[in-house]
């Protein structure tokens, strides 16, 4: 219509506090009204299915324990891949570098047991396991910060050699010969195996914790906090500033490697106590949605790591009890993003209908044509 | 000898049809600008949708119909999310990608009749059925071209047309215009919103259409996680073509070569171990990155759209 009105853009300064915290809230309730319509097309009660997976999710100690043995995995990657999407860096192989850093944990309590201090044993495990995923992120840092090559890309592809080499591992040479012909290596030796504060919840949920204080203090009090953001917002004012780039790329990427692969090492030696099957079930492409619903916040990948394996563990519940597909949670994770993605446009920019002859005014006031 | 060399050949072109219509759609978007991460999920999404349709109405057109109204609708939905809303495109992908996956396995366990628990998976329905061709279908190596399903036949006309509009009409040029530079195409009096937002959502469908071709031909039926990871396979491939829908032939070839070769092997009872095989796909990709990008710095154009992934802030005029 041509009444004069102008819907004007604006980059906001800074970000909206407010719209920080308002879009992912909304984002959820709309995703559970956009999963209701689906629900309801296949004749399935929403109110009574969200009722079931709030309850399966939360509803006993049992349930509630289970929903944080699936959150550790997440909030550890999603951490990871916090660290790396500050700088704009898109590594999407939390997957790879999980898997790996579960192979590598299973080698050590594998294989070197034997000829380690008892005490030594989970602890090199873990090191080790962190040290593959650090490896593994640092293939693709390395040919981004040296020869500018597509990071989305080669972190993609590693994930699928990775997880192709631990099948291959457990399918072929670390098979159990007395596994019974069952897919999986023997089970690590018990000096080994990661404490469990209660029922299937191990240690891991302190590393998380203690991981998210350190990078909360780092991201917000550090010089490389600083110097990762400037990174990712600009990478020319970065090298004007003298931010030495791929010195600084290089060593985020062996850190949100190296807390990936302390992901799968924790599954390994707290959860399976073996390397076989389920290791690679996703969790490092999850991670994405948990980071991105938590703004790359460390402290707030925590909550949203148990709100997203809430809705996964709430949907094996709900397929127990009412007989609905446990992919209900899936859904439920895949559609949350969607609003927050177009929600995040109010978050960055302002909205104003401005009449014409106030625009004129203001590019008047501006000067010249706004440059590109 | 010439016999298993005509299998081999048959069993690639057939498992390659899914990725050549995913990668020739694939390819059309990024032309554009636009990074489709969302292929796993859309691919899933057309598969399941397609089997659906087709089981209950016992009509294959009807299953393609609807296969492509989801690609196109999955699509839009990442199209609006990172062309208007510009929202991060890799971001944007990945939830397409999630949620479509979500919603397959969700539906693959829903749609299904009542006798069957309401799942998909187990259940038979109408399927492409491959046909010879006359003449040329009794030819000794080619023949294995000749022997196949109505999809992959389409393959045939598919490919050098797009390959054609891409390089040879006009539309093609404003296509790959928008994506190296949307500024001067919109100099040049391009809409480029427009290009951008159809350049997505044929490239949905065209991806839908390959995992069409799975439920209803490769491997007739719903059965979760039926794409493998050829969605992602795909986005390896359209680099491994250097954007190029006619060389997108030659990657799928391989990735579906791969496939026929390790089956052949397996039969066989050879004992190298199909992981390393199966890597090598994968990594060929990462090699061919990094070449690509090597000669682009060189500033050799080797095809990757300039502007891929970059949303397009247009100032007023």
């Amino acid at each position: 219509m041509e009444c004069g009105m102008h819907l004007v853009f604006e980059k906001r300064e800074s970000r909206s506090r407010l719209a920080a915290v308002l879009v992912p809230v909304a984002s959820f309730f709309a995703s559970l009204l956009l999963a209701a319509i689906l629900l309801l097309i296949t004749k399935a009660p929403p109110f009574f299915t969200y009722a079931a997976m709030f309850r399966g999710a939360f509803g006993t100690w049992a349930n509630l324990s289970e929903t944080l043995v699936k959150a550790i995995p997440l909030m550890l990657t999603g951490l990871g891949v916090s660290i790396a999407f500050r700088m704009e860096f898109w590594n999407i192989g939390a997957e790879g570098q999980l898997c790996l850093g579960g192979v590598a944990a299973a080698w050590v309590a594998l294989f070197w047991a034997g000829g380690l201090p008892h005490w030594m044993v989970l602890p090199a495990a873990l090191c080790i396991g962190a040290l593959a995923g650090a490896l593994w992120a640092g293939i693709p840092a390395a040919l981004n910060a040296y020869l500018n090559v597509n990071e989305t890309l080669t972190t993609l592809m590693l994930n699928y050699v990775a997880v192709l080499f631990s099948e291959h591992l457990y399918y072929g040479p670390w098979r159990d010969p007395k596994g019974y012909g069952f897919p999986g290596t023997a089970p690590l030796p018990e000096t080994a195996w990661l404490l469990r504060l209660t029922g299937r919840l191990h240690l891991g949920i302190v590393f998380a914790f203690v991981l998210a204080g350190i990078l909360w203090f780092g991201f917000s009090r550090s010089r490389w906090g600083f110097e990762t953001s400037i990174i990712g917002k600009n990478r020319t004012v970065a090298r004007f500033l003298g931010i030495d780039i791929p010195r600084t790329i290089l060593f985020s990427l062996f850190l949100s490697g190296a807390i990936s692969g302390l992901a799968g090492a924790c599954e390994v030696t707290g959860i399976s106590r073996r390397l076989q099957q389920g290791l690679s079930i996703g969790y490092g492409y999850t991670a994405i949605i948990v980071s991105w619903l938590a703004q790359l916040n460390p402290i707030a990948v925590l909550f949203v790591a148990v709100l997203i394996a809430a809705l996964s563990v709430g949907g094996d519940q709900v397929q127990m009890s009412m007989g609905l597909p446990a992919a209900v949670g899936l859904l439920l994770q895949g559609l949350i993003l969607l609003p927050m993605l177009a929600g995040a446009l109010f978050t960055e920019y302002r909205f104003r209908l401005i009449h014409e002859n106030a625009l004129s005014k203001l590019r008047a006031a501006a000067g010249k044509e706004p440059s590109k | 000898m010439i016999e298993l060399v005509t299998s081999i050949l048959n069993i690639t072109l057939r498992a390659g049809t899914s990725l050549i219509y995913a990668t020739v759609g694939e390819t059309f978007t990024e032309r554009s600008g636009i990074l489709n991460l969302g292929l796993e999920g859309i691919m899933l999404t057309g598969a399941v949708s397609a089997f659906a349709t087709a089981y209950y109405t016992k009509s294959l057109v009807a299953g393609i119909v609807v296969a492509l109204f989801i690609g196109a609708s999955l699509a839009v939905i990442h199209a609006f999310l990172s062309i208007t809303m510009r929202a991060n495109q890799v971001v944007s992908g990945l939830s397409i990608t999630l949620f479509g996956t979500g919603m397959a396995s969700f539906l693959g366990q829903r749609l299904g009749p009542e006798s069957n628990g309401y799942y998909l998976v187990g259940l038979v329905g109408p399927r492409f059925r491959p046909f010879t061709v006359k003449w040329l279908g009794t030819l000794p190596v080619l023949g294995a071209l000749f022997n196949q399903d109505f999809l992959t036949y389409m393959v045939y006309i598919l490919v050098p047309c797009a390959w054609f509009y891409l390089y040879k009409t006009r539309d093609g040029l404003s296509l790959r215009a928008v994506g190296e530079n949307p500024y001067t195409a919109d100099a040049m009096g391009i809409n480029v919103l427009k290009v951008r937002y159809l350049a997505t959502v044929i490239g949905g469908m065209l991806v839908s259409l390959g995992g069409a071709h799975l439920s209803l031909s490769y491997t007739p039926g719903w059965a979760e996680n039926i794409t493998g990871g050829r969605g992602w396979i795909v986005i390896a491939l359209v680099i491994f073509a250097m954007w190029n829908p006619a060389r997108a032939v030659l990657g799928a070839i391989l990735f579906g070569g791969i496939n026929a070769v390790q089956f052949r092997l397996q039969a066989a009872g050879a004992t190298i171990p199909a992981a390393y095989l199966n890597m090598l796909p994968y990594l060929a990709t990462v090699v061919v990155l990094v070449v690509v990008t090597w000669w682009e710095a060189l500033s050799k154009k080797v095809g990757a759209p300039a502007s891929l992934c970059k949303p397009y802030v247009r100032e007023e005029k």
